[in-house]
């Protein structure tokens, strides 16, 4: 391949992900909204459109035609930067989940992901560590104390259980012997997957997941009834939808990273024993992925509408006294597997 | 002292949290399927039941007169002053009849003293509930608005009559 094949390639691939991301993302609006809803004995969103389908845009419409608030008292330039550094953070980390096998198109193999780096999940996990930085800049540069009070509860949020999370991925590695998503796919071939060799690992990384990503029932960098909005409290319009936006792009980044390390990535089990075509067993396993992340999406919104909110200290609790031995146990216990089965 | 055992104290299952978190997931996961409680408003409309207390409106006999004959009671027992009556005497039978019967529906809190005071069965409360006035002149309820055949009205009367 050349120069200019590989380049239009990964142009192709880059505008696939981004328009599927903000697809997905706005449609993960709707329907947070509709499960929320259907869980409340309501209808949900109905009126914009067929079903309400486009309500999305309407929502998104209406963020436009607000005025941008800046407050006196914030500092203006950090102001600006945080929600364009969670944003960045927020659609950077899809470079590296790959969402099917590497396809044969007219002679070229094409891996259908952005990059196969070897350090892929290394990368996954700075690039979300710096998402804390937009959160807490935003609390700090705002000039407000429920801003600043959420910036500081979402660092010491993340970075507690961004431990248990790393601990959690090492037993991963330790199977997989390999940084490289493809090849963490690879060994998970079967029924082989994460989640059953490792259920331990698998939950506490569930959670940690829940944590990272400000969702309920960890979602109290924004508590509403402590801390007004959070860390966006002085954010208006397009400023607040980026935030908003990032919130929902960090979900589906953790679905999909859930889906890559523990639930086989787009491998569907046992389907060269089905006796399709080569065409047919792509389309199946890319259609595997995303039905994979969609069932983990829809478990996200389903636990925020059942679980409440934990207190600060019952969160710091759970993190440091529960999901960091789990994450050891569990390490311990695939070393453990590792060593007796190979 | 023997540490006493409390209610709230959890057992070792409630304590590790995932059972029980499974367990309100399945809650919430059968509610998504069962049937929903919202009305969708301007398509589906809301039948009051009888007991309801709409608006208040003036009873229109079948011959096309109106049964009040301008007491006064009402205006007088209104806690919140919203009916005006001014009235005027005829030749009929019923010597007295309201020249004027406005009802303020700003004014109006729907208390339904007016129809418990009514000594004639004129003034009912009605189960319409669809108030729109984009001014306030609009939201003074004359005699042309108020006057309502007695035929709609059947179900309230047949209620008050059971339970007043």
């Amino acid at each position: 391949m050349d120069l200019w094949t590989i380049i239009i390639i990964s142009i192709i691939k880059i505008l696939f992900v981004v328009t599927i991301t903000l697809l997905t993302v706005s449609y993960l609006v709707y329907f947070e909204r509709k499960i929320s809803a259907w869980v409340q004995d309501r209808i949900g969103p109905n009126r914009v459109g067929w079903y309400g389908l486009l309500q999305p845009f309407a929502d998104v419409f209406k963020l436009f035609l607000k005025e941008d608030i800046v407050p006196d008292a914030s500092i203006k330039s950090i102001h600006t930067l945080a929600p364009i550094i969670t944003l960045f953070v927020a659609f950077s980390t899809y470079a590296v989940l790959p969402w099917g096998p590497p396809v044969n198109i007219f002679g070229y193999e094409i891996p259908l992901v952005l990059a196969d780096v070897n350090s892929g999940i290394l990368i996954v996990l700075a690039l979300t560590s710096l998402g804390v930085y937009g959160i807490t800049f935003s609390g700090w540069a705002s000039g407000s104390k429920y801003s600043l009070l959420g910036g500081v509860r979402s660092s010491a949020q993340m970075i507690s259980y961004e431990i248990s999370m790393g601990f959690s991925v090492a037993g991963v590695l330790l199977i997989s012997e390999s940084l490289r998503p493809a090849a963490i796919i690879e060994s998970q071939s079967g029924w082989m997957w994460n989640a059953f060799i490792q259920p331990i690992g698998f939950i506490t990384f569930l959670v940690s997941a829940f944590a990272e990503t400000n969702r309920l029932p960890f979602d109290l960098p924004e508590a509403e009834p402590e801390l007004v909005g959070g860390y966006h409290t002085e954010y208006s319009s397009m400023k607040f939808a980026a935030f908003f936006l990032a919130e929902y792009a960090n979900m589906i980044i953790s679905s999909g990273l859930i889906v890559t390390l523990y639930l086989g990535g787009w491998q569907v089990p046992y389907i060269e024993t089905f006796g399709l075509s080569s065409g047919w067993v792509t389309m199946m396993q890319i259609g595997a992925f995303f039905f994979k992340v969609g069932a983990v999406l829809f478990f996200f919104i389903w636990v925020r509408w059942s679980i409440p909110r934990f207190k600060y200290n019952q969160l710091m609790n759970l993190g440091w006294k529960v999901m960091f031995p789990l994450a050891l146990v569990n390490l311990v216990w695939v070393a453990i597997l590792v060593m007796l089965l190979n | 002292m023997a540490k006493k055992k409390r209610l709230k104290d959890l057992n070792f299952l409630e304590k590790i949290y995932l059972p029980e978190i499974s367990k309100g997931l399945v809650q919430t996961f059968k509610k998504m399927f069962q049937p929903r409680f919202t009305m969708e408003y301007p398509e589906v409309k809301f039948e009051p039941p009888d007991s309801y207390r709409g608006r208040p409106v003036l009873v229109q006999e079948e011959n096309g007169e109106e049964r009040c004959v301008a007491c006064g009671l009402c205006s007088r027992v209104c806690p919140a002053l919203a009916i005006e009556i001014q009235a005027g005497e005829t030749e009929r039978e019923k010597e007295r009849y309201p020249e004027r019967f406005e009802i303020n529906m700003i004014r109006c809190i729907f208390c339904g003293l007016c129809e418990e005071v009514c000594p004639e069965e004129a003034i009912i409360m009605s189960k319409d509930y669809e108030l729109v006035f984009s001014n306030r002149e609009d939201a003074l309820y004359g005699k042309d608005k108020l006057l309502v055949p007695i035929n709609e009205l059947q179900d309230r009367i047949n209620f008050l009559r059971k339970h007043k």
